[in-house]
């Protein structure tokens, strides 16, 4: 049995989104082109998240993918309030101050971002509330800190990811008097997240990374091919430098217990992460609140169990590193993916197929003879190459649905087997989970010519 | 690059013969309209300005000064042969399917054969022959097909083996081919020097030539040419003609009174090389491909090749846009499957150098024939144009048949599968013409087989009852814009594919037609018949009598509640529309004619009946659907249905009456069938179509009733001997030549259009005689099938070609029916065809250069369909009564 090629399609197709930056006056006044993001479950349902968005009152945009464990429900949390407390973090003051009037008065409150949603990326209507509480009181300590100093996106970024993971944390020990929400906060700060949010405004790339998704850099080489640049770290047990960090925050006498089997405290694959409150709260916090808490949370096995050899709380962070670049006209695209991605694929063959679906799809010039000499086989194989290269490409509209294919059908050739692709795709439900991760996938396409054109103005 | 291109493609060294509108060399061409200092002035008035001065144009303006009409302008708003005339191929081919376009393929050949010798310009003619090859045992066929009509034309013509095109031409690959046609007299030329040549004979013959002068407008008064505006001035003139290629369309709509030219134009690639290593010698036959859509040409010892795409790209729809003509560039992805069958057919040019791939729009039309004649709403506007790719080969003919129709009134050739009027408005739309000339580019290279219907296009015009039809089975084909049940497939029987039912042997619905046409013999059948074409016409006094007395041939001064069956002749006595026409009162008729005619019989009715305000003519083809019962128990569901006895005592044959049908009121019921057997044709009004239809339906069960469609009626009247106009009937036929003698009341107390012509052939004798055909020797089953067109042999010589043809459920034999003439054995010349030599022949029909034996019958089986075996000798009152 195998799926046909439509079915793969509409396997691989059903979570593709893809955006345009607008264009104004012929001008495409952004370092970003557009992107394209996509979806493939391995759970059931998935755990992974994905977010976009453009900040609407400083410029930028904001771009990240969201590899959640232990269920779904902190990732969907991060994924919904993750850029709302970094555009916040990156306004100035007197916008600040703007936002809190409209809010006090009741008028309408300027937007602060605008999102580039697939249909069945959703919103918790239920919580919206609840989390813009929180979000004001962010910003109103921000108002009541005033530096007077211009923001710093690194800062902003730090700052960002850890008053969100705080306000997680916060929420759960509160707790609410709506039930819905009680449990809600609750399966939101017991469950874990990765995140990786790129923000790119002009030639400013900032990366900011907590755990172990990826966000690689795409650049062309002056012969035309492709290499891929790495603008992350990953927060696990192969990164010594993370190993160290964790080892150095924690007494000697538990340096043994503290990674196990590549696992944090053996069990936490992801080295920093939103929520997991299990890593983060001492034991008391954590018997207090599941004692007190809703039963379903007294019925699971997993929050009631505490860490072994979890003596000096907390083990885990939310805190990112960020990376600066500064982009250049060379570097033409930007992968942001989690885990499961890597996991199947090589960063050098990512950069390879997505520079060659960008530039297939965007650069396929009309050829001239003009006054070249070539000849009628020549011109015949020139042709035949592009029309495989074009019909190869053009089953995809979209580069991470094009990426997911490869990652899924790559035989050892590296082209993409129908055979393979559909035993992949066709795996059941609860077989999926064995052969392959959630994999959320982000291309972001630069614009090499507003690039170029802002290096030379510096 | 295109510049030099054109200097290279048409390497001319030509001076004007006139100086007075052209004093430049060649080489500055290129250079701006200064080259021009004092353009002549233009003329204040002109019998005719032409506007184009492509090789239609050329040639309009040629043949019409050679018929001596002298006061013509053309005009042409850039330089002469400088549109599509300048890039086309310059390919003379006389293989064509349509026999009015192998006429004229093969007088354009005859033309520029002597034209260098005439104007003493450089045509760059040259003989090459062309081989037209064949993958396909299909596609041989149907090169067999074409060859049997050049034959018969005395156009040398023979079908070959692979072998010997390999000895034709060195380079062709033959290994895929079964077979090739081979026209040694096919030829070259260089189009845009063609076009330059007829214009100097014209210029000669006094026609005066203006470049750079486009036509914004054609002024028109109480629809009549007035004149025509142009950018540098009026001119008023009396007859204006269109050669304005690819512009024709918007030209045609610039005026106050739009005139509707259907075309589309496509882009059409054609590749350049450099010479081969060894030139290619200058007489080496042109190759066409169509199994590979190409076709490749010597040019200057290298070649030029161009091809059909099937993904054509339309352009220019939203009218002339300087944006798409200057990005008209080269697509070599767009070329890549030309050029692999470029390299199949001749693998060794792959080491060739290529010079160029040229973009040169062709225009299309949405029947794949080009338009000629005058506009049905302003008099003296002609139109020639939408060549679909052929312009060099139809230009001299077409040229030559437009100056004719414009001199005489009627070209001397049966013109009306290229007439302006089978259009209408309906195909106007800039979204239907885009549509359509995608299908029919592709076209060109496709296997013309038998009754071959257009995807694109369709449900335009509909029945009220084509959702209820549809649901039942229908298959549909399209005919002026309307959708028209072919058979119907009964549930749970499928048909082949579309592409695999495309066949010249039996098809795949030969049973189901069978078995509603036995329906049709035994029980009842309804057919959906709508699309006909119906006018009333009447008047407050006897104007509408009078008129139509003078107009139709036949006696139409019959009792109220008649219906007389006459043709619509031209002076010549010729049938320009063959219809039917019921007297509804004293003063008012309904007059009932082919779906096509729509355009073509108001614009000749308009233009001849008198301007009286008490006459009124209506046309009502919308307002009525018309359904068709036929059978012996028709008459037994329409008297159960309307409680009034319709049998032959009470409601003869011919006959008409407004009466009630189920629960709806004026319904028009005729005891016609059009095919011979009885029944009733009801014409309802729309609103009332759906409740008819469900009334007879239920009515009809206990009868047996089911749906049928056109391919049984078609089945039925040729094997009635029923002739149709526009298939077997046009302009050039009389009713004495078809036995339709009785529907001329030559002695009805008044003249009528027609009249002399007849008489005279009725005292002289006619020189074709329509007859019929039974084919005896032919296996339903393994042969091909006619179709129409197929040459008639009588004792070993030609004498005619059939003009439809079908299978006869009845006869279990094919029936061809179709003319014969008497040319003398040794002049050639035409004689009278008496009943003696039709009876006293040998006849065969040859079926793509297979001949099949065939019996000649001058009148109907009828008796033989009532009482079996029964003598038919006298079957005309029988015929008569219909």
């Amino acid at each position: 049995f195998y799926l046909t090629p439509p079915q793969v399609n509409s396997i691989l197709k059903a979570n593709e989104y893809s955006f345009k930056v607008p264009e104004f006056d012929g001008k495409n006044v952004s370092s970003v082109l557009g992107f394209d993001s996509n979806q493939l479950p391995a759970n059931a349902p998935i755990e992974d998240r994905r977010s976009a968005a453009t900040c609407l009152q400083t410029r930028g945009m904001l771009l990240g993918v969201f590899d959640g464990h232990a269920g779904c429900a902190c990732a969907q949390a991060v994924s919904e309030r993750l850029f709302y407390y970094i555009a916040v973090s990156l306004l100035p003051h007197e916008t600040l101050l703007e936002i809190e009037n409209a809010v006090e008065s009741g008028r309408a409150l300027l937007p602060i971002l605008q999102w580039h949603k697939h249909p069945n990326d959703y919103f918790s209507k239920e919580a919206s509330k609840l989390y813009f509480n929180s979000l004001r009181t962010y910003w109103q300590e921000l108002i009541d800190l005033n530096s007077g100093e211009t923001t710093d996106v690194k800062e902003a970024l730090i700052n960002a990811f850890k008053r969100l993971d705080n306000d997680i944390s916060l929420e759960a020990q509160v707790g609410d008097p709506n039930s819905f929400l009680n449990y809600l906060v609750l399966r939101v700060a017991f469950s874990g997240a990765t995140a990786c949010v790129a923000h790119v405004d002009g030639v400013d790339l900032h990366i900011a990374n907590t755990g172990d998704s990826r966000a690689m850099l795409g650049v062309q080489e002056e012969d035309g091919s492709w290499s891929a640049v790495n603008l992350s770290y990953d927060h696990n047990a192969q990164n010594e430098r993370e190993v160290e960090r964790v080892k150095m925050e924690h007494p000697k006498s538990e340096e043994k217990s503290l990674v196990k089997q590549d696992r944090l405290l053996g069990l936490l694959m992801p080295f920093r992460a939103f929520g997991d409150v299990k890593f983060k709260w001492s034991i008391e916090l954590q018997k207090r609140v599941v004692e007190s808490g809703p039963d379903q949370l007294n019925d699971n096995e997993y929050t009631k169990f505490i860490p072994p050899n979890y003596h000096t709380p907390p083990y885990l962070t939310a805190e990112p590193e960020v990376i600066h670049h500064k982009l250049r006209p060379q570097d033409k695209f930007l992968v942001l993916a989690t885990d499961g991605l890597w996991e199947t694929m090589h960063r050098q063959d990512v950069a390879r197929i997505v520079g060659e679906y960008l530039t297939g799809v965007h650069h396929q010039q009309p050829i001239a003879v003009g006054g070249y000499k070539v000849t009628l086989g020549q011109m015949h194989g020139l042709l035949t190459e592009r029309r495989a290269r074009i019909s190869s490409v053009f089953e995809d509209q979209n580069a991470a649905t094009h990426l997911i294919r490869h990652a899924m059908g790559n035989n050892e050739f590296g082209t993409v087997d129908h055979e393979r692709l559909s035993k992949m795709l066709s795996l059941p439900e609860e077989l999926a989970r064995m052969y392959r991760d959630d994999i959320t996938i982000i291309v972001v396409q630069f614009n090499s010519h507003v690039i170029g054109a802002c290096q030379n103005e510096e | 690059a295109a510049g030099m291109f054109l200097r290279l493609l048409s390497d001319v060294r030509w001076r004007a013969a006139n100086p007075k509108w052209r004093k430049m060399t060649y080489s500055q061409r290129s250079t701006s309209s200064t080259a021009e200092p004092h353009p002549v002035s233009l003329p204040a008035q002109a019998q005719v300005v032409i506007c184009g001065g492509g090789i239609m144009g050329t040639s309009v303006a040629y043949h019409l000064s050679k018929m001596g009409w002298k006061d013509i302008v053309l005009l042409e708003q850039g330089r002469l042969a400088a549109g599509t005339t300048r890039f086309c191929a310059g390919i003379v081919s006389t293989a064509r399917h349509a026999s009015i376009e192998l006429k004229m393929a093969d007088y354009s050949n005859k033309l520029y054969q002597q034209l260098e010798q005439e104007t003493g310009v450089n045509t760059g003619y040259m003989r090459t022959g062309s081989i037209s090859l064949a993958q396909t045992q299909d596609r041989l066929i149907s090169l067999k097909r074409i060859a049997s009509s050049l034959n018969v034309m005395g156009i040398p013509c023979e079908i070959i083996t692979p072998k010997q095109v390999a000895q034709l031409h060195p380079l062709i690959n033959i290994h895929d081919l079964v077979g090739a046609m081979y026209v040694p007299e096919d030829a070259l030329v260089s189009s845009a020097n063609v076009s330059l040549a007829l214009a100097t004979a014209a210029s000669r013959n006094g026609v005066q030539i203006h470049e750079r002068t486009s036509v914004s407008h054609v002024s028109i008064q109480k629809g009549r040419v007035t004149g025509v505006e142009t950018d540098r001035g009026q001119i008023r003139c009396q007859y204006f003609v269109n050669c304005a290629g690819q512009w024709a369309y918007e030209l045609g709509h610039s005026g106050e009174e739009p005139v509707n030219i259907p075309l589309h134009a496509c882009e059409h690639f054609y590749l350049l090389t450099h010479p081969l290593k060894e030139p290619l010698a200058s007489n080496i036959p042109t190759i066409v491909d169509p199994d590979g859509r190409i076709y490749i040409r010597n040019w200057q010892g290298g070649i030029l090749s161009g091809g059909f795409e099937k993904n054509p790209k339309p352009l220019f729809t939203e009218g002339r846009n300087q944006l798409e003509i200057h990005n008209l560039q080269e697509d070599w992805d767009h070329f890549e499957p030309l050029l692999s069958a470029l390299l199949r057919r001749m693998p060794d040019l792959e080491a060739l150098q290529i010079m160029q791939l040229v973009n040169c729009p062709e225009s299309f039309t949405p029947d794949m024939r080009c338009i000629m004649g005058e506009s049905p709403t302003v008099q003296g506007y002609f139109v020639l144009a939408g060549m679909n790719s052929a312009g060099i080969s139809y230009g001299g003919g077409a040229g030559k048949y437009l100056a004719e129709w414009m001199v005489n009134g009627y070209p001397s050739e049966n013109v009306w599968p290229l007439d302006l009027k089978r259009f209408g408005t309906l195909q106007s739309s800039r979204t239907f013409l885009r549509h359509r000339v995608m299908e029919v580019m592709p076209l060109m290279c496709d296997l013309k087989v038998p009754r071959w219907d257009f995807q694109t296009g369709r449900q335009l015009r509909t029945s009220p009852l084509y959702d209820r039809l549809d649901a039942q089975g229908a298959r549909w084909m399209e005919k002026h814009g309307f959708e028209r049940v072919k058979y119907f497939v009964p549930p749970g029987k499928d048909l082949l594919d579309l592409d695999q039912s495309k066949t010249f042997y039996k098809p795949d619905w030969f049973d189901i037609v069978g078995s509603e046409v036995k329906c049709c013999k035994e029980a009842v059948c309804v057919i959906d018949m709508s699309s006909f074409t119906k006018f009333e016409i009447s008047s407050t006094g006897d104007q509408a009598l009078e008129s139509l007395q003078y107009l139709f041939s036949n006696d139409l001064d019959v009792p109220v509640g008649h219906v007389v069956h006459t043709g619509m002749l031209n002076e010549k006595g010729g049938y320009e529309n063959d219809c039917s026409i019921a007297r509804l009162s004293k003063r008012s008729f309904f007059m009932i004619s082919p779906t096509d005619q729509q355009v073509h019989c108001w614009a000749w009715l308009k233009n001849r009946l008198p301007d009286d305000s008490n006459l009124t003519m209506e046309d009502v083809t919308w307002k009525y659907t018309a359904l068709n019962l036929i059978g012996p128990r028709a008459v037994d569901v329409l008297s159960e249905l309307s409680y009034a006895p319709m049998t032959p005592e009470h409601f003869p044959s011919l006959f008409c009456k407004e009466m009630s049908v189920g629960y709806a009121n004026g319904i028009r019921v005729m005891s016609i069938t059009h095919t011979g057997e009885p029944g009733f044709m009801l014409y309802i009004p729309i609103e009332y179509a759906l409740h008819v239809y469900n009334e007879v339906m239920n009515m009809g069960q206990k009868y047996g009733i089911r749906n049928a469609g056109y391919y049984a009626l078609r089945s039925l009247r040729i094997e009635k001997f029923f002739a149709f106009w526009g298939q077997d009937l046009d302009a050039f036929t009389t009713p004495m030549e078809c036995g339709r003698e009785f529907q001329v009341k030559l002695e009805k107390g008044m003249q009528f259009v027609g009249q002399e012509a007849l008489l005279e052939q009725k005292q002289n004798g006619v020189y074709k005689r329509f007859t019929m055909f039974i084919l005896e020797d032919h296996d339903t089953d393994m042969d091909f099938w006619p179709w129409w067109g197929e040459p008639i042999f009588r004792n070993g010589r030609y004498v005619g070609k059939t003009t439809s043809s079908a299978y006869s459920y009845t006869l279990e034999r094919h029936v061809c029916l179709g003319f014969v003439q008497h040319f003398d054995d040794k002049t050639g010349e035409e004689l009278v065809v008496t009943t003696d030599f039709i009876n006293q022949g040998e006849y065969e029909i040859d079926i793509a250069g297979q001949r099949f034996q065939a019996k000649a019958k001058l009148y109907p089986f009828s008796s033989l369909f009532t009482q079996r075996r029964r003598k038919d000798e006298e079957e005309l009152s029988g015929y008569q009564r219909e």
